[in-house]
């Protein structure tokens, strides 16, 4: 059983979903705006992490800055043979995660390619393989990435 | 800088990220273990850090809660046909509200997929998702033309990011 986040732990993650310093001894440098030690910070972000209270703690990379290809598709396919097609799209190594989900539109990937050019490849391939359309639906504008969330 | 641009990175850039991106060493100096593992210096390991964190390449370093274990079960993923030419205002608008975690243009594939706004909203079951689902449809009025709302059913793959590899 996962035990609860105490307010100490609450404090870390609104104060720290961004902004934790470059420096020599960061967590030094966060756990004095903490009020707390250096030892203590480290010991809690241990310990969720452990607990996948966290699921990483450290620099948040922008997968298309690093100079490759990353898009979003869905496929609509029928129910008796989704896990056959599943199987063939999860193959793929430029799949990276893959979720069912409950619409017409059931199947939704994220694919990431070491160039941008390469997405248009391994769509058509997933589209010969399977025998079913590939809707690509790669992002035209952010609007937001998370920095907000309270717990 | 647009969100396809990407900037220059060389060969160390690229040892600093694949030694990072599944997180910072729990050290007391997490640089200097970085730059034992890549060979290279503290200094040049926090410089080169602090020039991706400014152009953009590291979003942010720091906490990455896990919604699904923090209590927050329902997440889903909304969808929205708005007219295009609102879709800035109106995604803007909803990615700042703070049960949205992310929000992005994407092309519609008509007349199959009339969608062109995806939002990721949280909520601790889906009677909270639906909620704040609905909020979000009073807030845009008249702009919004439909909506829907897709739970995930099942994680059929999920590995981590891939890096293109040198050269």
């Amino acid at each position: 059983m996962t035990e609860a986040l105490d307010a100490i732990d609450r404090a870390i993650l609104n104060r720290y979903q961004g902004d934790f310093p470059i420096c020599s001894r960061p967590y030094q440098e966060a756990a004095q705006t903490l009020g707390i030690s250096e030892e203590e910070l480290i010991k809690r972000l241990q310990r969720m992490l452990e607990n996948r209270q966290l699921s990483r703690f450290g620099p948040m990379y922008h997968a298309e800055r690093l100079g490759g290809g990353l898009s979003l598709c869905a496929m609509r396919i029928p129910e008796a043979q989704f896990d056959k097609v599943a199987d063939q799209v999860n193959a793929f190594p430029e799949v990276a995660h893959n979720y069912a989900r409950d619409h017409r539109f059931n199947m939704w990937f994220v694919l990431a390619t070491e160039t941008p050019e390469r997405i248009d490849s391994v769509l058509q391939e997933i589209e010969q393989q399977t025998g079913f359309p590939v809707y690509n639906m790669p992002k035209k504008k952010e609007f937001f990435i998370g920095l907000k969330f309270e717990v | 800088m647009s969100d396809s641009d990407s900037t220059t990175l060389d060969q160390l850039d690229r040892k600093i990220i694949l030694a990072t991106q599944s997180g910072l060493p729990l050290v007391a100096s997490p640089y200097q273990a970085i730059a034992e593992a890549v060979d290279s210096s503290e200094k040049e390991v926090m410089r080169r850090m602090q020039r991706m964190l400014e152009s953009g390449v590291i979003r942010r370093i720091g906490a990455v809660p896990n919604h699904y274990s923090l209590g927050y079960r329902g997440n889903g993923m909304t969808v929205w046909d708005i007219p295009d030419e609102k879709v800035e205002s109106c995604g803007e608008m909803i990615g700042s509200l703070s049960f949205v975690s992310h929000a992005y243009e994407r092309p519609r594939h008509q007349p199959e997929w009339n969608y062109n706004l995806f939002a990721m909203v949280h909520g601790k079951d889906r009677d909270e998702v639906a909620h704040k689902v609905a909020l979000i449809a009073d807030l845009l009025g008249e702009d919004n033309r439909g909506h829907e709302i897709l739970y995930s059913s099942r994680i059929l793959k999920k590995t981590g990011l891939r890096l293109a590899s040198d050269k």
